[in-house]
């Protein structure tokens, strides 16, 4: 299934069009080139009238010694990153979002062999709560999703886009992972501001895609969306400028959630145990729907399960139930809202230095 | 045999993956061994033992542990074929970042993890950009902005590689790891083989134990960097 693992050939290489091209010349129609090149430590001075392949013929032996690579096998790995970037480029511009419309997941068997009798259709904009104790098979699940699974997995499930068999070239693609995951266990580990973070991840995908569909304006409004979307989730504000390692919980928290929304080409959203958070689930929740992801939520919590439009029910390995949330469930979310709304105000109150009394609007400092 | 050339920066998580990846061999009733190669210090090996892996250890002490893997890797086929292995993974730490353990026609992984830096993959040389099969480890603890980022950088350093996420303490990605070594190439012999590129060089007076600083005990193979 997968393709035999080869070494680069010269059949790998860019297409003559590059390499015959000068470097001032590549310098303004494709800069992502002379990038590549010089994160293997090439810089190339802009020289009218010689071609690239005699620019890199030129380079001394020693050069190549010094950074690791051959010649041929630099070449070939150019040629690699620019068909992976046209690849990934044409995907972005079938949409890659609104390319895929549907995940589906066929039942395979749970741990004990029997069979999962399940056709599980995730649109994009649902809302999905997966319950089930610690070891029930959750992880297993979001990893045959990830891994695109064709009955190749300990499962025996099929995962279907669009209603067919993916494209398994993109397995390995790192523009192309299905899956994009939030957990209470992340952290940023990057000494940057919020700003800084945010451009950060938005130009990598700009260069993943083709050169010229993100102009720089873009980008930057791009990244202030971002922080403000970040700051309506978060509650407490936070500017651009602000290091990622000042955040609070929430607001870190509410940063990921925004970023993802945005930048994150996965189709599919992963939630992983994030009651606690601090943040705006209902918005957070809302904006993930918006902008068109197929939402999947590993929760103990049972607003947010409750939120969900249906939850999978995993047992021993396998979606025992898909359970549609009821009219009765729904008005009993209204009520735990409300409940969880009172208990955070008697937080707020509390961290005030008020004290509670019989009638909370008569509480005040002694 | 299936010879499998491990190689990473040190505490990447080589051998929790490596760990995880012979149990799920294991499992398939393929057996496995492994050849740790290391400078000062190893504990590894009782790991493998409790699993009932068979397991040697090299250090290379003063020497550059590139240099002592490939004047060591023949004997250590040769051991594994005697034992009738599956699978021979040598693990070995990258040291210097110019490392370069790979073998032409023997299948080659790198592990990094996700803590490294962003810049990490641009700065790392053969032992990632040669590599078949790239593993990011500890992907799980950052941002999945950060996440995206490394493994795009990762994908501009060595774009042919195959390129899987595994969490060596959960084991989440080595099934996958599984089929992918399962395609490795078969090895009889690496004799006559040849490495995917030349390892780092030395050999000047510093090589020979030379201690003392200055112009005059700096002989053989040297390099500057040009202040003036």
């Amino acid at each position: 299934m997968n393709e035999p693992l080869r070494e680069a050939s010269a059949a790998d290489a860019p297409p003559d069009a590059i390499l015959d091209a000068d470097v001032q010349a590549l310098a303004g129609s494709r800069p992502e080139v002379l990038r590549f090149l010089e994160d293997y430590g090439i810089r190339l001075g802009p020289q009218a009238g010689v071609s690239l392949r005699r620019r890199l013929a030129e380079l001394p032996e020693e050069l190549f010694e010094d950074i690791g690579i051959d010649r041929r096998r630099l070449e070939a790995n150019l040629g690699f990153f620019l068909a992976a970037r046209v690849s990934d480029a044409r995907g972005a511009a079938d949409g890659a979002r609104a390319q895929v419309r549907s995940i589906t997941v066929v039942g395979g068997r749970d741990k004990s062999g029997n069979a999962e009798d399940v056709r599980l259709e995730l649109p994009v904009g649902s809302v999905t709560g997966i319950v089930g104790p610690t070891g029930s098979g959750k992880s297993r699940l979001l990893a045959d999703i990830e891994w695109m699974a064709q009955g190749d997995t300990p499962t025996g499930r099929v995962v279907l886009v669009n209603g067919e068999p993916p494209d398994l070239r993109s397995r390995f693609s790192p523009g192309r992972k299905l899956v994009a995951q939030l957990s209470q266990n992340m952290n940023f580990v990057m000494d940057a501001s919020a700003g800084e973070f945010v451009r950060m991840h938005a130009e990598s995908r700009r260069s993943a895609a083709t050169s010229r569909d993100t102009a720089g304006g873009a980008s930057e409004r791009l990244v202030a969306d971002v922080i403000a979307k970040a700051n309506l989730l978060a509650g407490e504000a936070f500017a651009a400028d602000a290091p990622l390692t000042s955040l609070s919980g929430g607001q870190s928290r509410a940063l990921m959630i925004a970023d993802t929304a945005f930048l994150s080409a996965s189709p599919i959203v992963l939630i992983d145990e994030i009651e606690n958070a601090g943040i705006d689930r209902k918005q957070a929740l809302d904006l993930l729907v918006r902008r068109e992801k197929i939402v999947l939520m590993a929760t103990h919590d049972p607003i947010l399960a409750l939120m969900a439009d249906q939850r999978l029910v995993i047992c021993g390995g396998g979606i025992q139930a898909v359970l549609r949330t009821s009219e009765a469930e729904k008005k009993a979310l209204v009520e735990l809202e409300r409940i969880d709304r009172q208990l955070q105000s008697l937080r707020e109150r509390l961290r005030r230095g008020e004290s509670i009394g019989d009638a909370p609007s008569q509480a005040s400092r002694a | 045999m299936k010879l499998v050339t491990f190689s990473g920066p040190p505490s990447s998580g080589k051998t929790s993956v490596l760990a995880k990846l012979i149990q799920e061999l294991a499992r398939t009733g393929e057996s496995a061994g492994v050849i740790k190669f290391d400078c000062l210090y190893a504990n590894e090996a009782a790991l493998f033992e409790r699993m009932g892996v068979p397991v040697r250890v090299g250090l290379a002490g003063g020497l550059c542990p590139d240099h002592f893997f490939v004047s060591n890797i023949q004997e250590g086929v040769d051991w594994g074929l005697g034992l009738r292995l599956g699978y021979l993974f040598t693990e070995s730490a990258g040291l210097c970042n110019r490392c370069s353990p790979h073998v032409r026609d023997v299948a080659a992984v790198c592990v990094i993890d996700n803590l490294m830096g962003m810049d990490t993959p641009r700065k790392i040389g053969p032992m990632l950009r040669m590599a078949d099969i790239v593993i990011i480890t500890k992907y799980d603890i950052v941002s999945q902005a950060e996440r995206e980022v490394f493994a795009f950088r990762v994908a501009e350093a060595n774009p042919k590689a195959r390129l899987l996420l595994v969490n060596g303490i959960s084991g989440q990605g080595v099934f996958e790891l599984a089929r992918l070594v399962g395609d490795a190439p078969e090895t009889a012999t690496v004799e006559e083989s040849r490495l995917r590129f030349s390892m780092p060089a030395a050999l000047c007076s510093y090589c020979l134990g030379e201690t003392k600083i200055g112009g005059e005990y700096q002989v053989g193979n040297l390099k500057k960097i040009g202040f003036s």
